[in-house]
Formats: structure tokens, sequence, C-alpha cells
């Protein structure tokens, strides 16, 4: 069975998905979701191990080999997202009961596994596949879940967030599928691996030049890089709580693993990076982006806004890595991606405990909640800290590693605009301290009561993770580093093909 | 060269119309027409491309060597698929956006949310919520 | 040989500037009922140009979705939202902008594409070939797209299920209403007396709707040797019940065909398809690997489509109902809340 993990990665959720419809009962519902999302992790697991000591894995779909069929090809950059996909997803799914009692009403808590499942299966799909166009339906399932899921919360403006969401999802799906398909003219595979090694035969045609224009102007769609990240806050501040918490772990992951994938694996480093002026217009636009977001979060009213532009702000810090394209920009960029799903989706779950207890997540209303929800709001804080980059946490760990690529060539200024930026994200952090802490509780949440424990396991978990992470660095770097020198080293080899050719 | 092309160029065409469509229009049936539009004409270039002199449609038959590509033909059926289940999505959200606002034009709805910006009472939209609403009226 | 050839790109050259002539009708018009059925004029005439470039399989996709089903859902929609665009205010220097932008980028990145139909072009000389010279020794089946998306790429076509399956879940979720028992009966009888203004229609197509589902069939069966398929056939049979309900009215439909029961048939078809992948599995195979199904390969390549396809089809046609119902049960629903919902929006505007 070990041989198939592959392919069960993705089937075990996607099989759920229908089974969850035919089991009906709510409560038998979660608690199903919850162990196929664990058996998920555990695969996972397994597979970063094989793959750690082993190396790639390829699995043939149908038996077909590659060119003629679909493949998985799993490598240590998406065994590692793999991991982190699921382990969030588990972990948030502790608390998802509770929260969507509050949230969502009787008779669409099915429904809400459902598309939840369809929605990691989605996500799993696009990381595990070697394919190009599977790529494609994979990210429309996770796409379509996830308009549905954003719709489901409470007021109104979900509504209008997941038609927006819709309408840039599917411009930037279709912008990826037109660049598919220009790749596919010039070569006529779809296999990514044999993609990039024909591509480089007509690397000098403008078509293949559309091509990767297209594709990444799409993934940033997807990805909410500034300045196409116009979607993304009221999609994260309306969407059930347990469905933010959720995405904001993982989805724009899985768009930067796309993005990466992408340049480095199917285009090559010498193309997007020597032929095209890319790096300094990724660098200026992450750069722009942890400006603008993180000062538009400081005028925030709704935390839940806050943090959805602490995460377009914290996208522009991976995007500064992958700029710099050496071995150590991209493994910050990995960390910063661990560790941004570990400080956020313990915030956002947090938040989800909020909502649960006082209805709302203004910041108005945090008067006082520092004496009243003392441990939730401990986890904001030490969440709060992890995203300024405080040591022993995780996000010392990224950001340290972002500041020696960035200082390894010898980069100096932007080196100190990235710590400038921290000082913003100190800003945001401190004005919910203020309110949760130093004002007097407000008469209306005399009642409030400490989260229920089913929200407390889980925010705590990934505290505890954010701290762990942030002193024993073994884990993360090493996946990271392993991934993108691993990365490189295919990039490399792709010069030497056309140094041959030529 | 421009027959050679033709087709490409009025793929490009059609596609920047249904581009304008979603960008341009207010009224959010319209911009679901314009996703149509713009999908359609991409199946339009992938199925272009897979055109051969000579060919014939790609099902086997006696003494004909010649079939244009299949491949294509199979990830745009795919693709298709695809188009008409977002469309579904995309109407099933206007239906409900005209419940909750009583309007499907972008610029009334935009209006209306940033008047309701700073009120932190939730505008509640479930239908359940209607019917308790009904009761009171 | 020369004459033929240059009909057919006279052809081409008709349909796509009828293509281009539709779009910017429907940028000007403003009453939304045309733009509709524009939109699925468009789906049949680039189905028309799908058959002219000798892709069949997705001219008739294309037909029964863009045409058909994506067209019928929009007018349902409108029913319920009204029919006429209001002007916007704001110049679109905007949308003008990206739209040269992109476009530019596009009509720069044709010049070094091969030209339409050109024999040495990348596409037609790797990964096709296998697929046209072999796929009759390997999968067995005479019609290559059904062999390529049921066999070489059925993953993907999986994928594509389960698009559909999520659309089906995600409509469910947004527009199921929870109905009370006591509702039916007032309706029955406003459709009672609504449908003997439609005698003659509903005769003729009560004989219609066997003959339509027996088509289903057909296409459902004939996919391995001509166009059809799965989808196309689940399409094809949700139709049928659709003129159904159109005639005979939503709560007579909900006697007929039980919700629940569809929702389990379009879950049963997912879990068919991967249960064939599954049974590969567990006989050694890879996952989808139809081989192993049988001793005879060819055999199990046989039996492999025809179950995959038959998942399909479930899904497709019980999705393709679901959606039907839920848009026309929400329509129900609104008019049965109607003053609340005008109230809504007058508050709205009020404010």
């Amino acid at each position: 069975m070990l041989v198939h993990l592959p392919v069960l990665q993705v089937i075990v959720p996607l099989m759920a998905a229908p089974l969850c419809l035919i089991l009906k009962r709510v409560q038998l519902v979660w608690l199903f979701t919850l162990l196929v999302s664990g058996i998920a992790f555990l695969i996972s697991v397994l597979l970063l191990q094989q793959v750690m000591s082993s190396g790639t894995i390829i699995y043939e779909l149908g038996g077909w080999e590659a060119p003629w069929g679909i493949e998985y090809r799993i490598d240590k950059l998406n065994a590692f997202l793999l991991l982190i996909i699921t382990g969030i997803s588990t972990v948030v799914l502790f608390a998802a009961q509770t929260s969507i009692e509050k949230e969502i009403s009787q008779d669409k808590h099915t429904v809400f596994y459902v598309l939840y499942l369809l929605s990691l299966t989605g996500m799993l799909g696009i990381v595990a596949t070697g394919d190009a166009f599977n790529v494609f339906v994979f990210l429309e399932i996770s796409s379509l879940s996830a308009y549905a899921l954003i719709a489901l919360g409470k007021d109104r403006r979900a509504l209008w967030a997941a038609y927006q969401y819709l309408i840039m999802g599917t411009i930037g799906a279709t912008f990826i599928l037109i660049g598919i398909g220009l790749m596919y003219q010039m070569t006529g595979t779809l296999n990514m691996e044999d993609l990039s090694q024909r591509l480089p035969e007509v690397a000098q045609t403008r078509t293949v030049f559309t091509a990767y224009a297209f594709v990444i102007v799409g993934i940033c769609l997807k990805l909410a890089m500034f300045p196409l990240h116009l979607w993304l806050p009221n999609a994260y501040a309306y969407a059930p709580s347990i469905v933010t918490a959720f995405f904001a772990a993982t989805a724009t992951k899985v768009a930067i693993y796309l993005l990466i994938r992408f340049t480095f694996s199917v285009f090559g480093l010498s193309f997007s990076f020597t032929t095209l002026p890319l790096q300094i217009i990724f660098m200026a636009l992450g750069m722009l982006g942890i400006f603008v977001a993180s000062t538009t979060a400081i005028y925030q009213t709704n935390v839940k806004h806050l943090f959805a532009y602490s995460s377009i702000a914290q996208i522009g810090y991976m995007i500064v890595g992958f700029s710099i394209s050496s071995v150590a920009g991209l493994t910050a960029t990995l960390l910063h991606l661990f560790n941004h799903a570990l400080m956020k989706s313990a915030l956002f779950l947090a938040l989800g405990a909020v909502m649960y207890r006082i209805g709302s997540v203004q910041l108005s209303q945090f008067q006082g909640l520092g004496r009243q929800m003392p441990l939730t709001m401990a986890a904001i804080v030490i969440g709060g800290l992890s995203l300024i980059g405080v040591p022993l946490t995780v996000g010392f760990v990224s950001k340290w590693y972002l500041l020696m690529a960035l200082i390894e060539n010898g980069w100096w200024p932007l080196a100190v605009l990235v710590l400038l930026g921290s000082l913003l994200a100190i800003v945001y952090v401190w004005r919910i301290v203020e309110m949760a802490y130093f004002k007097p509780s407000l008469a209306t949440h005399a009642n409030v009561k400490e989260a229920p424990i089913s929200f407390l396991i889980p925010i705590w978990i990934l505290v505890f993770a954010n701290i762990y992470f942030g002193i024993d660095t073994r884990l993360g770097v090493q996946v990271a580093q392993a991934a993108s020198e691993s990365l490189f080293a295919v990039s490399v080899s792709d010069i030497t093909i056309i140094e041959d050719s030529l | 060269m421009i027959m050679g092309l033709f087709n490409d160029w009025v793929v490009v065409v059609l596609m920047m119309i249904g581009l304008y469509i979603i960008i341009a229009h207010g009224n959010l049936i319209k911009k679901i027409v314009g996703l149509t539009i713009f999908q359609t004409s991409v199946f339009i270039f992938y199925i272009s491309m897979a055109k051969i002199d000579g060919g014939t449609a790609p099902i086997l038959v006696d003494g004909v060597t010649q079939y244009s590509n299949p491949l294509p033909h199979v990830l745009i059926l795919t693709a298709i698929v695809v188009g008409i289940a977002t469309t579904a999505v995309a109407l099933a959200l206007i239906v409900r956006i005209k419940e909750a606002y009583g309007t499907i034009e972008e610029e009334e709805i935009q209006e209306q949310d940033s008047q309701h910006k700073d009120s932190h009472k939730l505008n509640i939209h479930n239908s359940s919520e209607i019917n308790r609403d009904k009761k009171e009226c | 040989m020369k004459r033929g050839e240059l009909i057919e790109s006279l052809i081409n050259i008709v349909l796509l500037s009828l293509l281009v002539g539709i779009a910017i009708a429907i940028v000007c018009m403003k009453d939304l009922f045309a733009v509709v059925m524009l939109a699925g004029i468009y789906g049949l005439i680039s189905a028309s140009f799908f058959v002219v470039m000798d892709a069949v399989d997705v001219a008739f996709t294309e037909a029964s979705v863009g045409a058909g089903i994506s067209t019928l859902l929009m007018l349902v929609v409108i029913t319920m939202t009204g029919r006429t665009e209001h002007p916007t205010r704001h110049k679109p220097l905007l949308a003008i902008f990206v739209v040269v932008v992109t476009g530019g980028l596009l009509i720069y990145g044709t010049f070094d594409m091969p030209y339409l139909g050109a024999i040495d072009a990348p596409i037609h000389t790797h990964v096709a070939p296998r697929y046209i010279n072999e796929s009759m020794q390997e999968v067995g089946v005479p019609n290559i797209v059904t062999a390529v998306l049921a066999s070489y790429r059925a993953f993907d076509t999986f994928g594509e299920v389960v698009v559909i399956f999520t659309a089906g879940i995600g409509v469910l979720a947004l527009l199921s209403v929870v109905r009370r028992r006591d509702e039916d009966s007032v309706i029955d009888s406003i459709n009672d007396s609504m449908h003997e203004q439609h005698l003659i229609l509903r005769i003729v197509s009560k004989m219609m709707i066997p003959f339509i589902m027996l088509f289903a069939l057909y296409v459902q069966f004939h996919g391995d040797y001509g166009p059809g398929g799965g989808f196309q056939a689940g399409v094809i049979f949700a139709s049928a019940i659709i003129l159904y309900v159109l005639l005979f009215g939503l709560s007579t439909a909900r006697k007929v065909i039980n919700q629940t029961l569809i929702q389990l048939i379009a879950a049963f078809g997912v879990l068919f398809y991967g249960c064939v992948g599954l049974v590969s599995l567990l006989n050694g195979g890879n996952f989808f690997d139809y081989n192993v199904l049988s001793s005879d390969p060819i055999a199990g390549q046989h039996l492999g489509i025809l179950l995959i396809e038959w998942g399909v089809g479930c899904t497709v046609a019980s999705v393709m109902i679901i959606i039907f119902f839920n848009f026309a049960g929400r329509k129900e629903f609104q008019q049965r809340n109607g003053n609340l919902i005008d109230n809504i929006s007058k508050k709205n505007k009020g404010i």
C-alpha cells in the first residue's frame, strides 16, 4: 500500500466528501471529516519521510507513463506543502463543530463539511500533481468550494465578497488555462517534467514569453499578491471563522507553491530570471505589498480585516524571498510559508473563539477581553508577536533567514526595509493588545466567559507549534533548505542543457 | 500568415470583449455572460490548435490516417464542464445577492456596503432569519 | 481537395465573424433577456465552429451546455432579478487599459505560433501520435477522445466529475430552503389551475420525454464509438426531467423525484468512479489502471471505461437536476416571501 501513498493523499479526502453526504448525521459527519483529515495528515508525514530518505516519488495514474498519462510527482517541496495543508486542516477541524453551530444554520452543516473536504482535496491535488492541466482541474475544485464556503458567512457582505472572489478567481484560472495552452502549443506536452525539458528549445519565442506572463499573472491573482489583492480582505473577513482560519493558512500557500513550481521547475531559473526583468518587478511589488498592506492594516476597525491585510503583507515577504532567487532566499520563503500558516491559523481560530463568545470581531468590542478571555487573548498576543518576528517565535526564524538572504546578496537597503515593515506589524498588533488589556470591559460583555475547550485545544496546539518551531528550528529549516536546494539543482541542470544546445 | 493566424486573432478579440464586459459592466449577470464569452474564446483557441490539414474527427475509421489532435478536445471537454460549474455557482450567488441587497448592480451594492461599514450590527441574510423577521412584521 | 479546403476556411471565417458580432451586440445590449438569448446563440455557433474544426465531442458538449443548460439557468435567474441593466456612471478607463494591455500581449504572443492546421506543429508530433496510433491496441476504443479522457487521462475526468459535484453542493449550500409540509398543498392548487392552459404542450412533451431519455442512454453507451459519453448523456437525461418540471410544476415533480435520493445518486456517481480506481488498486495495478480489472487487458479497459462513464452520467444528471430544482425552488420561496424581500430592498434604498 505504501507505493500508492501519493494518490491516496488526494483520494482519501476526495472520496470522503460524497460519503459525508450519505452519512447525514451532523455530529458523525464532523468526526468523520476530522478522521479523514487526520489520515491525510498521517499520509503526508509518511510521504515526507519517504521523500527525505529516498528522493522524489513518481506515481503514474492509470499505469500510463508520464507524458501520455498523468503522473503524481512528490518531491521535497510538495511533500512539505502537503504536510502543512493537512496538518492545519486537521487542527482547525477540532474547533469546527463548535464554531459553525453559531455561525451557520443547522441545515447547512453537512454541506459545510462536504465543501471543506472538497476544498482540501483541491489544494492537495494541485500540490501533488506533476501535470499542468491537472493543476487547473484541481484548482477549480478548490476554488468552487471556496466560493461556496465563503458565501456561508452570516453577514450579507460575505455573498458579495464571494462573488468578487469568484470573478477574480475565474479570471485567474482562465489566465492559467491560456498560459498552459500556449505552452502546450509550443511543446506538445502537458507534463511539467517534460515541459521543463522541451521549453528551453523554444524559450526565445514570443509565445513562450506570453505563456509565462499569463501563468504568472493568473497565479498572482489567486495569490492575492499586491496589487491584485483586492478580493482577499472581504473574503477573509466575512467568511465563517473556521473557513478563514483554514484558507488564511493554506490557500495562498498553495498559490505560492504554484508560483515557485512554474518559475523554478517548469520554466527554469535561467528563463524566469535571466531573460526577464522579473526579479525587480517581484521585489518591488513584494516590498510595496508589505508597506501598503501593513499600513492599511493599522487603520482597520474589524480585526479580521486587520489580519487579512497583514496576510497580504506577509505574502509580500514571501515574494521578496522568492525574488532573491538564491537558495537562501527560497529557503526563507518556504520557511515563512510554513510559519505564516502556523501564525495565521492560530490567530484566526482565536478570532473565531471571540466571534463565538461575543458575536463580533470589531476592534471596539475587544475592550477588556484580556481579562475575560485570558487564554484566547494570550494566544492572539503570542501569534501577534510571531507576526512581528520576535525571537523565540517562528516569525523570527523566517525573518532572520530572509534578512540573511538579502545581506548575502549585499542588498542592505532592502534588509532595512524588511525590518521597517516589521515595525508596522508592531503597531497593528499593539492596537489589539491595548484594547484587550488596557481598556475597561464593556458593560454588555459582563457575562462573557473564556472560549470553550474545543476552541482552546486547537488554538494552543498552534500557539505551542509557533513557539516550538521558533526554538527548535531543525525540522522546518532542514526541509525548506533541502527543498530549495533540490529546486536549484534542477534549475542549474537546465542551464547546462541550454549551454549544451548552444 | 493572415489565414494561419486568423483564428488566434479572433480568439484574442473575443477574449478581450469578454474581459471588457467583466470589468466595465456593473450588472452581475452581464458579468457572468462576459465570463462565459471569455472562457469560450479559450475553448476556441484550444480547438483551433488541434486542427490539422486534411484530417478528420478523431474517431478511428479504416483508410484514414490523418486525425486532428484528440488531446485538446479532451482538455476542453473538461474545461467546458468547469465553466458551467462556475456559472451555476455564480448564478446562485447572484440570486442570494439580490435577496440580501435588493439589487444586482455593482455600484448600488458598494454604496450600501459603504453606508453600513461602521455599523456593528450584522447584515444578516439567512433564510431562517428572514422568516423570523416576517413574523415580527 | 483544394476546393473543399477553401469552403472550409470560408465557413471558418463566417462563423468566427458571427461570434465577434454577437459578442459586440452583447456588450451594447441593456436588455438582459436579449443578452442571455444572444449568449445561447453564441454557444450554439461556437458548437458549430467546433464541428468545422473536427471536434465533434466538444461540439456536442458545448451545444448541450453553452446553448442549453447555461442559457436555461440564466433565464431562471433573470426572472428573479429583473431584466434591465442599469447604465454605469463611471468611465471604463481601467477596463480599456487592462483589455488593451492583455490583448496586445496576446497578439504579440501569436506571432511565433504554428499556423492553423500545420502538420509539423509540436502538438502533432509529440505525445498525441501515440494516442492516434496506439490507442486501438492499448485501449481498444475507436473514439480516440473517449480513450484519452477515460483511460490515459482518467484522473482529469475524475477531477471534472468532482468539479461538477462541487458545483451541485455549492448551489445546494447557497439556495436550498427548508420546506414545510403544509406549503405544498397551496402550491398544488395554483399549479393545477395554471396547467390546464398548456394542455397540448403537456401531452406532446409527455410523449417526448421517454424518447429524450432513450436518446440519453444511446449517447451513454455509444461514447466508445462516436461522439458522446457520460457527460453529454447526463445533461440530456437531466434536460428530460427539467422539461417535466417546466410543464408540470415543481411540486408535482418533487413528488416524482425525491431530492434526497438525487443527492445520494450524485454522491454515488463520484464514489462509483473512484471505486473503479480503488478496485484496480486492490488488483495490484495503479489507480485507474484498467488493465488489471480483467484477465485480458483490453477487456479490462472496456470494462473500466464503461463503468466510469456510468459514474460520470449519474453524477452529471443528478447534479444538473439538483441545480435546477434549487434555482426553481428558491424562486418559489421568494414568491411566498415576496412582500418581505420588496420591503428589504425598499428599506435599503431608503437608507
